[in-house]
């Protein structure tokens, strides 16, 4: 869980990480003004599922696709990538194209973020 | 750094031992690649078997590096102090492996970890591998399998790792069995000089940290600490040492890695090392046995019949459960 560039506003990400602690599952919490760089490198040593990316600042058709790239250099394009913030309809539309696999606006039911993270993660191969 | 401490000064790679027998995963793991340690380290953490196999590939490639422990309770500052320490152990071109625990939640088997959120590094790096790991479920402050990581980490190539402990109680004191310099952390005001009587987490400190040094208070702890080290036997000669630091400045770090330094050397020179050695051995290997023995208790005595007649006989009260356990350890025996 982690929130990429010049964003301070870290109450969303801590939410939905404790959600997803008390739905059993181990959360990195990898905290404010990760660069993509930051994050992906974090994804690798921690060998995660999933990257949840938490975004308000606007910035992320630039972040995003950015850290999707990042993961195919090192080999890593198994690790699925969601996202939560404000984020346009349209945005998330060409977001998703590009590999995002969920996009959580405002007002999103804990719930549905447990939910799709956990059919996100499923069970990873051996 | 002093003399007689491991580990290159260079950020070179150390020098490389034929790769051609090993397997693609432990031959990915010597030559550097980060992915594989990073999934061979949750292969290990499921306990796969074929992450045992690498693991016995590796046993001999391992073992040299020094192991440094952080316990203390929560909110100390043990992540921050990590930080300062790898800033510091970069200037000395060392290679760093960090392995921080959090707890699992008791309820959920979730977890939060948050010791990365500290560590302020360049990610392109290649001189650091940090990772977090989940206690789930094992009591002492560790994971199940942080030694095995720790052996992971050195053969991969780092020559320091740093273990942080969860946050811990009292007698969260198992990092003693791993680590050969252990740091206890404190801050001030924790309570006074009765508290440093006590058992547990204060007997097991090589180096006693004062951390949050900026704040009034440490150095009447620092001296509450010095007096518990005096009284404390010296063991090679090394009697705890108490060094403050505040990780803001920061300060006092220079002074705490050349503490560890000193320890080392104490360590090596003197006598207790083949005997720790010796002991922590003596421990995994009991370990081992156990794991395999309530494995076999598990897969091959409990879904026999005889298994079945003890237990119905116990609660038909037919036998009693002391001479029914002598008779199923007998079945076991026949498993193993």
């Amino acid at each position: 869980m982690a929130k990429p560039g010049l964003d301070g506003h870290d109450r969303g990400a801590k939410v939905v990480a404790r959600a997803l602690r008390d739905a059993g599952m181990e959360v990195i919490y990898a905290g404010l003004r990760q660069t993509p760089e930051d994050i992906v490198e974090a994804a690798v040593e921690e060998d995660v599922d999933l990257i949840g990316l938490s975004i308000l600042s606007g910035a992320h058709m630039v972040l995003f696709p950015r850290v999707l790239q990042l993961l195919k250099a090192r080999k890593a394009s198994e690790i699925k990538v969601f996202a939560g913030g404000i984020i346009p309809d349209e945005d998330a539309r060409k977001l998703k194209q590009m590999g995002i696999r969920a996009i959580f606006g405002p007002g999103t039911s804990l719930q549905a973020i447990v939910d799709a993270a956990r059919q996100l993660a499923g069970k990873r191969a051996s | 750094m002093k003399k007689g401490v491991p580990g290159p000064r260079s950020r070179e790679r150390p020098p490389s031992r034929p790769t051609a027998r090993l397997s693609p995963v432990a031959r990915q793991i010597v030559s550097g690649d980060r992915r594989a340690l990073g999934r061979l380290i949750s292969d290990v953490e499921a306990g796969r078997t074929e992450a045992r196999t690498v693991l016995k590939e590796l046993h001999s490639r391992a073992g040299k590096a020094l192991v440094v422990g952080l316990s203390g309770p929560l909110g100390v500052g043990k992540s921050s102090l990590v930080n300062r320490l790898l800033q510091h152990l970069k200037g000395l071109g060392r290679r760093v492996g960090v392995i921080a625990v959090d707890p699992s939640s008791p309820f959920s088997g979730g977890a939060v970890l948050g010791d990365r959120v500290r560590i302020d590094r360049d990610p392109s790096d290649p001189s650091v591998f940090f990772r977090s790991m989940a206690s789930r479920g094992h009591p002492g402050g560790l994971s199940q399998s942080t030694r095995e990581v720790i052996r992971l980490l050195e053969a991969f190539g780092m020559d320091t790792i740093l273990v942080e402990t969860v946050g811990s109680g009292q007698v969260d004191v198992e990092i003693h069995s791993i680590a050969s310099t252990r740091m206890v952390v404190l801050v001030p005001h924790l309570g006074d000089e009765v508290q440093t009587l006590k058992a547990g987490l204060f007997e097991i400190a090589d180096i006693f940290v004062v951390n949050k040094s900026d704040l009034p208070g440490a150095d009447r702890a620092a001296r509450d600490l010095s007096e518990l080290a005096q009284l404390s036997t010296p063991v090679d000669g090394w009697r705890p040492q108490v060094v403050q630091t505040s990780t803001l400045a920061p300060s006092g770090i220079v002074e705490l890695w050349n503490a560890v330094e000193a320890h080392e050397q104490a360590l090596r020179s003197g006598t207790q090392l083949r005997a720790r050695l010796t002991e922590r051995a003596d421990q995994e290997l009991r370990s081992l046995l156990l794991a395999r023995v309530q494995e076999s208790l598990d897969q091959e005595l409990r879904p026999t019949p005889g298994w079945e007649t003890l237990v119905s006989a116990v609660v038909d009260r037919t036998s009693d459960p002391y001479t029914a356990s002598e008779k199923a350890y007998r079945l076991l025996l026949r498993c193993l």
